[in-house]
């Protein structure tokens, strides 16, 4: 890298460090890949601004006029119930989520039980099973003990299903709380609930924030359980999306807008949980 | 502060908890599991559905009206084609008991009352004078009986034909016949293919329902058929090989751009933006290329399904309503058809929602309305023809061992016919050659004939 020094009108001298080709080649390669990771969702957003007949021309077109048509027509078609029922199903989930991955992590990592390595196996290896695999017995399952079309069975599947990963996840926080912090606060006669509550819980913040944000994505956007299991009453968004597909006629404007609003709860949920979710992340994946 | 936020965290959740629980869930009426419950004094019924066009109007109109009149309420879920055609038979099939009504095809509606998954509407239909069964075009109830009995009742039907531009085609001073054969056709395409506007439309996308919907009636006329009647299968028969091969070249030479990719809903937008100047598709196609939006109405002409060595061509298709076995609303389900699938429904749609959009093709007396006619005239006549022409049990030049025209009438045929229409396509992109494709069709038919062979 060369440098280049530049005098400042106060008489300053600064050195301006040049990038050199290989970077600027780096630079734009990075600003390729990028908007082709952006480029997906900015056209969708064109896309759901679009008259049905403008979404559907071949070459695509970009200048064609904007219309809230789409929108119009995803809020018209009555999608509030779906939309209740997936902010239950995550809501609901990610919290009871928490409430039981939280102790468990403490007693895999600051105080572990006897055989806590098998017990981190065995909650991996409940992800081994191709979800599709235990699908048919679930659907009889739920039909024999008639809670087929019923909330509490997606909130009960989601819980389950991400319980493993937020343990596993809040594992590697709690294992970076130091022992001396723990060891004062027992010197100083704290019990079990009030060190979780005092001393580890506002340590491993972000790790509980990044952990809920995971387990919020993951059911909001669950679509095989929830398309198999409910029907007219517990109908999730990602469920009621897929109704605006038909095999006659065109709804690629209205898919588009009614996926963007769908998606807009994680979007919004992703920004405000962001500085503790990079520190999170980045803090779990450094062990 | 902590302890305090944990409070606020833990009675919030707890508050949720209790609020919602005893509810399933925040959609339909409350009737959930089997629909005993609903708002209204009648009941509810749980309708399981395709979304299609015509079930999305149905929905619109259903709360003023049939819920109105009765106090039944009807709770809907509907998804996309491939979607509720895995829910239904997840759900017929374990007789789970949750949807009372679904919306199925002539295709599955034999079969699943072979089955026993559905219910016997035979009684019912009989004793509905207001209904009157008579009016249903006999094709359509043959269709959607099985040993004598009827299992459903058609909520709009359709046929195929060719449709064309009458404008193009006096151009280059052509006519095209009523009754053309396939040679015509594709002399026709040939003679109206000026590089933009291409000659004909035909649709290349693999599915079952998609390419070998159109191409399985070329088969039919052509003297080819995938199983003779002793189930040995035919499908690299010189017959099928020949209009196979008549099908591919017609659309690689003179078809729209894109064919291999091209399905019913490319091929509509192509014909409607004027870049193909025929189409031979689905008659139920008409009513879109006729509508207010479209760029090109009024242009257009209507001929019988192209033939080579029958008499006539058409396929017959319809989406239509059966009760599921399971269901504890039979009665309930019966009003709700009676009322989908009457005269009077179509009557309404049309002063609602406007004449075109009416679920026609399987009332005669909708072709008699002054009122659809006005509207509907330019194709209603070759329409009804064409319906009423088309016979599932007497398709090709030979005996079936099932019932169907651009179908076999067994659960294999979705499997096998989407298989071998992913050669075909492949075929068409050039990829190989239609003799290889049928050749590797042959081997798996021949899988599925050694089920039934005896």
């Amino acid at each position: 890298m060369s440098t280049k020094t530049a005098t400042l009108a106060n008489g300053q001298q600064v050195n301006f460090k040049q990038p050199n080709r290989g970077g600027i080649l780096l630079t734009i390669l990075a600003w390729v890949v990028g908007l082709l990771f952006v480029f997906p969702v900015l056209w969708m957003v064109l896309t759901s601004f679009h008259s049905e007949a403008d979404a559907a021309t071949n070459p695509p077109s970009f200048t064609a006029p904007l219309t809230l048509a789409g929108y119009r027509s995803f809020f018209e078609s009555a999608p509030w119930p779906s939309l209740i029922n997936s902010v239950m199903a995550s809501v609901v989930s990610t919290l009871l989520v928490l409430v039981l991955a939280f102790p468990a992590a403490y007693a895999l990592s600051i105080r572990p039980v006897k055989r806590w390595n098998d017990v981190l196996f065995f909650l991996l290896s409940t992800k081994f099973l191709p979800v599709v695999a235990g699908l048919l017995p679930i659907y009889l399952f739920a039909q024999k003990v008639g809670m087929l079309d019923n909330i509490w069975l997606l909130i009960l599947f989601y819980t389950v299903m991400n319980l493993p990963i937020a343990i596993w996840m809040l594992r590697s926080f709690l294992a970076e709380v130091p022992s001396e912090m723990l060891e004062a606060a027992e010197v100083d006669g704290a019990g079990l609930i009030l060190t979780l509550r005092k001393v580890v819980a506002p340590v491993v913040m972000p790790g509980l924030a990044s952990a809920a944000l995971i387990c919020f994505i993951f059911s909001w956007n669950e679509l095989l359980f929830a398309r198999v299991l409910t029907g007219t009453v517990s109908q999730t968004a990602p469920v009621y999306l897929t109704c605006f597909v038909t095999s006659q006629g065109l709804f690629l404007a209205k898919v588009c807008a009614a996926s963007l609003v769908v998606s807009l709860p994680v979007l919004v949920a992703g920004f405000a949980a962001q500085d503790k979710l990079v520190q999170g992340l980045s803090m779990g994946a450094v062990r | 502060m902590a302890s305090k936020k944990w409070l606020v965290l833990t009675s919030a959740t707890a508050m949720v908890a209790t609020a919602l629980a005893g509810c399933s869930g925040a959609g339909g009426g409350g009737g959930g599991g089997n629909a005993s419950g609903g708002s209204g004094s009648g009941g509810a019924v749980n309708v399981l559905m395709v979304n299609n066009p015509q079930m999305v109007d149905l929905q619109k109109l259903t709360a003023d009206n049939f819920t109105k009149a009765t106090g039944i309420k009807v709770n809907y879920t509907v998804l996309p084609e491939n979607d509720v055609r895995d829910k239904i038979s997840q759900e017929f099939s374990a007789q789970a008991g949750q949807y009372d009504v679904a919306s199925l095809s002539n295709f599955e509606i034999p079969i699943y009352a072979k089955n026993g998954w559905v219910a016997d509407l035979t009684d019912k239909a009989n004793g509905d004078s207001a209904f009157n069964q008579g009016d249903i075009m006999k094709s359509m109830t043959d269709s959607l009986s099985y040993e004598g009995k009827i299992y459903g009742e058609p909520f709009y039907g359709e046929s195929s034909f060719l449709m064309y531009r009458k404008d193009l085609v006096e151009a280059k001073g052509l006519t095209v016949p009523d009754k053309p054969t396939w040679a015509e056709v594709a002399d026709l395409a040939a003679k109206l293919d000026d590089g933009t506007t291409k000659g004909i439309c035909l649709r290349g996308m693999p599915g079952w329902g998609q390419i070998f919907a159109p191409l399985t009636t070329v088969v039919n006329t052509f003297g080819g058929t995938w199983f003779n009647e002793d189930w040995t299968p035919g499908v690299n028969a010189p017959e099928f090989k020949e209009a196979v091969n008549f099908y591919v070249n017609l659309v690689k030479e003179h078809g729209e751009a894109g064919a291999p990719q091209a399905g019913f809903t490319e091929c509509l937008n192509n014909t409607m933006q004027g870049k193909t100047a025929m189409w031979y598709d689905a008659t139920s196609a008409a009513g879109s290329l006729e509508s207010a939006d479209s760029p090109n109405k009024g242009k257009f002409g209507y001929a019988a399904a192209p033939v080579n060595k029958t008499a006539s061509s058409g396929w017959l298709y319809t989406w239509a309503w059966a009760v599921q076995k399971a269901s504890k609303n039979q009665d309930n389900a019966w009003k709700f058809i009676a009322w989908a699938s009457s005269k009077e429904y179509e009557e309404l749609v049309g002063k609602q929602l406007g004449w075109s959009r009416v679920p026609a093709g399987k009332r005669s007396s909708t072709y008699t309305n002054a009122d659809y006619l006005k509207e509907a005239g330019a194709f209603a006549e070759a329409t009804k023809a064409a319906i009423e022409g088309a016979d599932p049990n007497n398709a090709g030049v030979q005996k079936r061992p099932a019932p169907g025209i651009q179908f076999i009438d067994i659960p294999e045929f979705p499997d096998l016919g989407t298989k071998v229409s992913q050669l075909v396509s492949s075929a068409i992109a050039g990829q190989m050659t239609v003799d290889e494709a049928l050749d590797q069709g042959q081997k798996l038919a021949e899988a599925v004939s050694a089920k039934y062979k005896k």
